[in-house]
């Protein structure tokens, strides 16, 4: 392997044979090229959702109320099923050992908000402390909503980072008063939400007082919840779905809902969305590995046909060298070393060159579902050697059979 | 140098069975220029090729250099044709992507000789046929005779026991015949055993003994007067 004599020999093989050389790479670079190209897009399709889905905590369970389509006890269809803080606390009470955090929402689609001269429309959700983990928002500057402003009412907002840019421009706005609807909150926090513009123009505040300004007495648009997780994740589905089936019992109960009506009452379970869209995420990319492993093991049926024919077109070179005393070994190891010498180099450049490409090109891409697509250079390493290997196991069965010849077969004159 | 005793082989292709050599006695002493002789079927080529350990024999025994030759696996017979033995073929058998140099110095390198020794050694070999101006041209780009010459310089390298030529002027026209079997003479003059399978009478009376072979048996074997090539050039 390490042989100066035996590389000179190969190198000047190689570069007397140029065309056969670069057709036997191109086709392990161009398979090598295909598998980081599809590998890339399929993290990137991964990274992609596991961000959409990153704008809420994973695990959320959140309850949505309609018009029930169906009658049920005496009770016509076209009823708008409104909850209650007494529905919130009834959940609560039931499913308590098995909820982390839990929150109920009252809010308003557009508030117009000003500050000084700026005014603008946005949706002014009142809420309980716990939705911030819920939401997965982080906060700027400030607070987050706790405890005593729900207990106490108090007209305190937490505005989102677009708000922030949108109204203060570039003001701190913390112990700012803003008008919500003409009345005086004063802002307590700014956060920052990984879902972005859409998340982050939005104004939270205690949902006692939203119920209180906004004359809603104890109802509620909706609650959310997160599931403790198990360590598991199959389990954690398991028990967000069967705690997302209870809830959904449980306020088709309070509010006298026909068990199967889907529109009045709805629960929606992250986790077990997650779960579809990951294990759909995971096919892709099985369906990635699949295309791109076939590619390569095109490649390597081509380099294991182009050495058969370079050792049939070299049988007479074959024969001579070892009419002048070359040793059966020494033809295998050349053939052999020459084959994984063209895998390995030409799979290197596939490599680079796709690298290269998903580096050049992976920033340019605008898609919700697809994002920074990369490789990981392990696994693009890995690749490599196991095509080297797999060339290697190519190269033996023509390098074997070159050992095979026999020079007086080979030197036989035509 | 060789002694062969009893020599046997035969072929086999399907159920048809080709014995060529009958039973083969015949030894070659140091320093000899010997031709072998016969038509076409005779066994000529065959015995070469026993003797160049390119084939094996199925009986008789084959001395060489006190060397028994017998149940040879690849590789020693690989390492005995590197060290013992030096061949010549009719259509010269050159590595026609390498330089002449190159050529020459091919049976160094798998005896394991340096580079630069190697070199070296190729380039006196390439001066003694008279080609040192013509190392680092193609095959290709070099005329029968002298591609020749490169193929004797390449079997001398090694510096081997024996040097077997194989219809060594079969490819060339007369007067280059003789310029090459002059070089065969003048080497033999230096002392190297050579064995020269030809059907030519002019070339065959160019060695110092002639061997006859007919239906794969020795029907004559005599010493004859050397005629020096160099007279006819």
């Amino acid at each position: 392997m390490f042989d100066l004599e035996r590389w000179q020999e190969i190198f000047e093989t190689l570069s007397k044979n140029k065309l056969r050389t670069f057709l036997t790479g191109l086709s392990v670079a161009s398979g090598i090229f295909i598998l980081v190209i599809l590998l890339g897009f399929s993290q990137g399709i991964a990274n992609g959702v596991k961000s959409q889905f990153e704008q809420d905590a994973t695990n959320r369970v959140s309850v949505w109320t309609g018009v029930t389509t169906k009658g049920y006890k005496g009770l016509n269809p076209g009823r708008y099923i409104q909850l209650k803080n007494s529905s919130f606390d009834a959940v609560v009470n039931e499913y308590d050992d098995y909820l982390h955090y839990r929150t109920k929402d009252y809010m308003i689609w557009g508030g117009t908000i000003s500050y000084n001269n700026e005014t603008g429309n946005y949706r002014v959700r009142g809420t309980l402390p716990d939705n911030q983990f819920i939401e997965n928002a982080d906060i700027g500057s400030g607070r987050f909503i706790n405890q005593s402003d729900i207990n106490e009412s108090k007209k305190v907002a937490v505005i989102g980072n677009k708000i922030k840019q949108d109204l203060f421009k570039g003001e701190d706005p913390i112990n700012q008063n803003v008008q919500i609807f003409g009345m005086n909150f004063k802002v307590v926090g700014v956060f920052f939400d990984p879902g972005g513009d859409r998340e982050e123009g939005q104004v939270y505040i205690p949902v006692s007082t939203a119920q209180k300004v906004f004359n809603a007495g104890d109802n509620i648009r909706n609650m959310a919840f997160t599931v403790k997780m198990a360590d598991d994740f199959d389990e954690a589905v398991a028990m967000s779905n069967a705690i997302a089936l209870g809830i959904e019992r449980k306020i088709k109960e309070i509010h006298t809902v026909a068990p199967d009506d889907v529109s009045a009452v709805r629960v929606n379970n992250t986790l077990e969305q997650a779960e579809k869209i990951y294990s759909l995420v995971a096919t892709i990319q099985a369906v990635f590995w699949f295309v791109g492993i076939g590619t390569i093991i095109a490649g390597i049926v081509g380099v294991g046909n182009i050495m058969l024919i370079i050792v049939k077109e070299r049988t007479k070179e074959i024969g001579i060298r070892k009419a002048l005393g070359a040793l059966p070994m020494s033809i295998v190891g050349m053939i052999l070393q020459e084959a994984v010498f063209v895998t390995m180099f030409a799979g290197l450049f596939g490599l680079i060159f796709g690298l290269g490409l998903l580096e050049l090109v992976g920033p340019l891409i605008e898609s919700d579902f697809i994002k920074y697509p990369q490789v990981d250079f392990n696994i693009a390493i890995t690749t490599v050697f196991l095509l080297v290997f797999a060339g290697a196991l190519a190269g033996f069965i023509p390098a074997y059979r070159a050992a095979k010849i026999k020079p007086i077969v080979a030197l036989r004159d035509e | 140098m060789i002694q062969i005793k009893d020599l046997h082989k035969s072929y086999h292709m399907g159920s048809n069975s080709l014995h060529v050599l009958k039973g083969i006695n015949f030894d070659v002493k140091e320093g000899e220029l010997v031709s072998i002789m016969g038509s076409s079927g005779s066994g000529k080529s065959t015995l070469l090729n026993i003797l160049g350990m390119l084939d094996e024999a199925d009986e008789g025994e084959y001395i060489l250099d006190n060397v028994p030759i017998k149940n040879l696996n690849e590789k020693i017979a690989a390492k005995y044709r590197n060290e013992f033995l030096g061949f010549i073929f009719q259509s010269f058998n050159l590595i026609n992507y390498k330089s002449a140099l190159d050529n020459v110095s091919m049976p160094l390198y798998y005896k394991g000789v340096k580079r630069k020794e190697r070199t070296e050694r190729a380039m006196h070999y390439l001066e003694k046929v008279g080609l040192a101006q013509w190392s680092h041209h193609l095959p290709s780009e070099l005329s029968g005779g002298q591609k020749q010459r490169v193929a004797i310089a390449r079997a001398l390298a090694s510096d081997p026991k024996v040097l077997l030529a194989d219809e060594p002027t079969g490819a060339l026209d007369t007067k280059t015949s003789y310029e090459v079997m002059e070089l065969i003479q003048g080497i033999n003059d230096e002392g190297k055993t050579i064995l020269v399978v030809t059907h030519e009478d002019d070339i065959a009376h160019m060695t110092k003994r002639i061997v006859n072979l007919k239906d794969g048996l020795i029907i004559d074997d005599s010493p004859v007067e050397q005629i020096r090539a160099s007279a006819h050039v």
